[in-house]
């Protein structure tokens, strides 16, 4: 070691040396892992998910129950007395549910019974082209979902969308809830919610509960394949969607 | 210069604490909310907006009004507003804190409300409403304080400064523009989905905001013994009359649409805001006030002789704006979802706990205001003397 | 010094509120790294990722399978290891991890943070005793 510079020069190379024998435990993160996510294995896939309801086989408001509560039930929503109340399919009038078809002379039995509501994923959303956020989205299947996680509460969604499908949670909805679906989370206050075709439930291969509920009275499929049932029923039987003269292009269609 | 500000008689300093004790109750009724949630509003699944997003439909007219002072000062060389024309610019700051406020309390979820800017939605015109509300509220603070600095050294105003007052013109529109936007682009409700929603806002908005900062002016004038100027002031009214007698006019073209075509998802709005509908009719008193002030304003503004005289300037000034804030600060939002998208009437009203948020944010407004002002009338006097 | 007496005031006013956590808490007892309640291996065999993994990065793991099933339809996550399990805080984490109390809490509740997962994500029914 003649001069100061060879003394930093071997000091610096120990140096590194121990650091290197120090860290070598960590060097293992720096090796590259492999983790995949992917859809699960029966997920149901479509290229526009679409619902029929045939509204001759049903009558009254106890015929449509069993959906509701279905829907309810598993995804933990909350029954509110008032008008700062949460649905995500209920029922109503013929002229609440297609007021445009205004009909001094309708024939009666069409105009006296109840109709199913829910969101009609579109497929020209006005709710998804207002959300500043994105937490309203729509999918490549064509259903319009909700990201809770992101959403602000602005309720611009709600102002846009012409049927009136979205509901807010104007306060924590767990007091209001009778029973817990321990498999669906519920919400919390300050986010807008509403039906999203049982996302969860086409991931496992299943069908969305109020179309499970129901029978066969309400057919579920993929508006994009000619040969599914729910293609076979429009071909079939004449139907009418809600306010279409919007042009949001609504994936429910309803047989008279 | 803002020191100028901390420099006051008495009733200036009971003033400021008068509005520091309204805005700690909005403050503490705002936790209430933030606490339960937007229950204890008037809000329903039907009437999703209401008293707060009103406000701020209101207060981006007012906002965007002192363009009206910004455009024959510094692009017409009109001088005899210069008395004016940075009390303008502090008043339209004022409102835009007071707009982003309103905003914020209306959130469900405010402490996410940089989800705005992390996932930025150029389709969402609420984005762009964000975007341009702080763009013109930073250009207004920065072309009025530089312009008051100037002053301030017995200077004209810095010629760096004209570009962004060029740009503070359109954005002035814009932001107006954009604000009708979010109701005018709507399907399914009728009383917004017209196309003259933007021409409608900026009539009223030209009308009201300077109405009120003439109003303040008036006052201060009087409190603060700062002269104003009479060509001035009249000048100002007379744009005042010009964009009533518009703002009165479109609402016309609305009623005509309306009720010509009978169409009835046209009407029914109407309906309800001047007779009732399905025996709801909460808003018909306020209504038809509203129409009656505004044609009372119109026809003691329209003839100079009355316009010049003060007194009765000032009464009309006053109904002109109890008008507009009825018309915009309580209708307009309201009609969009009565009747709702079903046809049924949900009626809505705001609740104590609401009105005393907003009160609270319309006194942080009126701090801002007062500081502003206070700053820029001392700067003012003392560059005169 | 010029206001002097006001200046030496807010300093010392100052320095007061900046070493609050410490002379606050003097005389009370160190931090003690939270004991945390494992699940029993009847119930629990191995986690999700490993120890170090999770430590270190639940919080950035949970957000990525937050976005990956509710925006990118995603449902099946393989880790490092190969073995599958499915995205989901309550059908998978909570499902071992059962209590909340004595896991989630322990931590959070000394480093004080107060994640917000649970005001919706339904937790586990805490046993009563």
């Amino acid at each position: 070691m003649s001069t100061r510079r060879t003394f930093l020069k071997y000091a610096g190379l120990a140096a590194l040396g121990v650091g290197a024998a120090a860290a070598k435990p960590a060097w293992a993160s720096y090796l590259p892992e492999y983790r995949v996510e992917k859809p699960g294995g029966h997920s149901l896939a479509a290229g526009r998910w679409g619902m029929v309801i045939d509204t001759r086989q049903f009558h009254t408001a106890e015929d449509y129950k069993p959906l509701v509560e279905a829907c309810n039930s598993i995804h933990n929503v909350p029954s509110i007395a008032g008008k700062q109340n949460i649905k995500w399919v209920w029922t109503d009038t013929f002229h609440h549910a297609f007021p445009q078809l205004f009909d001094e002379f309708q024939k009666h039995e069409v105009e006296e019974k109840p109709y199913l509501m829910l969101c009609n994923h579109c497929q020209n959303p006005p709710c998804v082209r207002v959300c500043p956020t994105q937490a309203t989205f729509q999918r490549g299947d064509g259903i319009v979902m909700m990201d809770m996680h992101r959403c602000i509460g602005c309720r611009f969604c709600m102002a846009a969308c012409p049927y009136g499908s979205r509901s807010f949670n104007f306060q924590d909805p767990r007091p209001f809830l009778k029973k817990e679906n321990m498999e669906y989370p519920t919400r919390m206050k300050g986010v807008v919610e509403k039906c999203t075709f049982c996302t969860e439930r086409l991931a496992e291969g299943k069908q969305p509960a109020c179309v499970e509920a129901s029978g066969g009275k309400l057919l579920f499929g993929d508006l994009n394949d000619p040969n599914s049932a729910v293609r076979k029923a429009l071909a079939e039987n004449y139907t009418i969607r809600r306010k279409p003269e919007l042009g949001t292009n609504p994936s429910v269609f309803y047989i008279i | 210069m803002l020191e100028k500000a901390l420099h006051g008689d008495k009733r200036y300093w009971g003033w400021i604490a008068f509005l520091l004790a309204l805005i700690a109750i909005g403050f503490g009724a705002y936790l209430v909310q933030f606490n339960k949630g937007l229950t204890i509003t008037g809000l329903s699944r039907d009437v999703s907006w209401g008293f707060y997003i009103a406000q701020l439909t209101y207060l981006v007219g007012v906002a965007a009004s002192g363009v009206m002072l910004v455009m024959p000062y510094y692009l017409h060389h009109y001088h005899k507003f210069t008395k004016m024309v940075v009390l303008g610019e502090f008043m339209a700051v004022g409102a835009i804190v007071m707009c982003i406020l309103f905003v914020f309390v209306d959130l469900g979820q405010p402490q996410r409300l940089m989800n705005v800017i992390l996932h930025p939605t150029p389709r969402s015109i609420l984005f762009w409403d964000m975007m341009v509300l702080n763009g013109y509220m930073f250009l207004n603070i920065i072309v009025a304080w530089s312009t008051l600095q100037s002053e301030k050294k017995g200077l004209p105003y810095q010629k760096w400064i004209m570009p962004l007052v060029y740009l503070s013109v359109p954005f002035a529109f814009s932001i107006h523009t954009v604000t009708a936007f979010l109701y005018a682009g709507i399907p399914g409700r009728h009383y917004w989905l017209t196309a003259i929603m933007a021409a409608r806002f900026l009539a009223s908005a030209f009308c009201s905001g300077p109405a009120i900062l003439l109003l303040l002016m008036l006052a201060v004038e009087k409190l603060a013994k700062y002269e104003l100027g009479k060509e001035a002031v009249h000048t100002l009214a007379t744009i005042i009359t010009y964009a009533m007698c518009v703002n009165v006019f479109f609402f016309g073209l609305e009623l005509f649409t309306a009720f010509y075509s009978n169409i009835p998802g046209h009407m029914y709005p109407i309906m309800y805001l001047f007779n009732g509908l399905e025996g709801h009719g909460a808003l018909v008193p306020f209504f038809w006030a509203a129409a009656f002030m505004a044609l009372l304003s119109i026809a003691l503004l329209v003839p100079p002789q009355l316009r010049r005289n003060r007194p009765i300037l000032v009464f009309a000034l006053l109904i002109l704006f109890a008008a507009t804030w009825i018309d915009k600060g309580l209708g307009l939002v309201v009609a969009g979802f009565i009747p709702n998208m079903f046809e049924g009437v949900t009626e809505y009203a705001p609740t104590a706990l609401e009105l005393l948020i907003s009160m609270g944010v319309y006194a942080i407004g009126a701090l801002v205001v007062t500081i502003l002002w206070k700053v820029a009338i001392t700067v003012k006097k003392q560059a005169a003397a | 010094m010029y206001d002097g007496g006001k200046i030496i005031a807010g300093l010392v006013i100052f320095l007061g509120l900046v070493t609050f956590p410490f002379w606050y808490h003097m005389g009370s007892a160190a931090y003690k790294t939270p004991e945390l309640k494992l699940p029993p291996k009847t119930v629990a065999t191995a986690c999700v990722e490993s120890k170090a993994f999770m430590q270190a990065e639940h919080m950035q793991m949970l957000n990525n399978w937050r976005d990956s099933v509710v925006r990118l339809n995603n449902r099946d996550y393989v880790n490092a290891k190969g073995v599958a399990f499915e995205m989901s805080l309550q059908k998978t984490c909570m499902k071992c991890h059962t209590s909340k109390k004595d896991f989630c809490d322990k931590c959070h509740t000394a480093a004080a943070v107060a994640p917000y997962c649970w005001d919706c994500h339904i937790a586990p029914k805490e046993k009563e005793g």
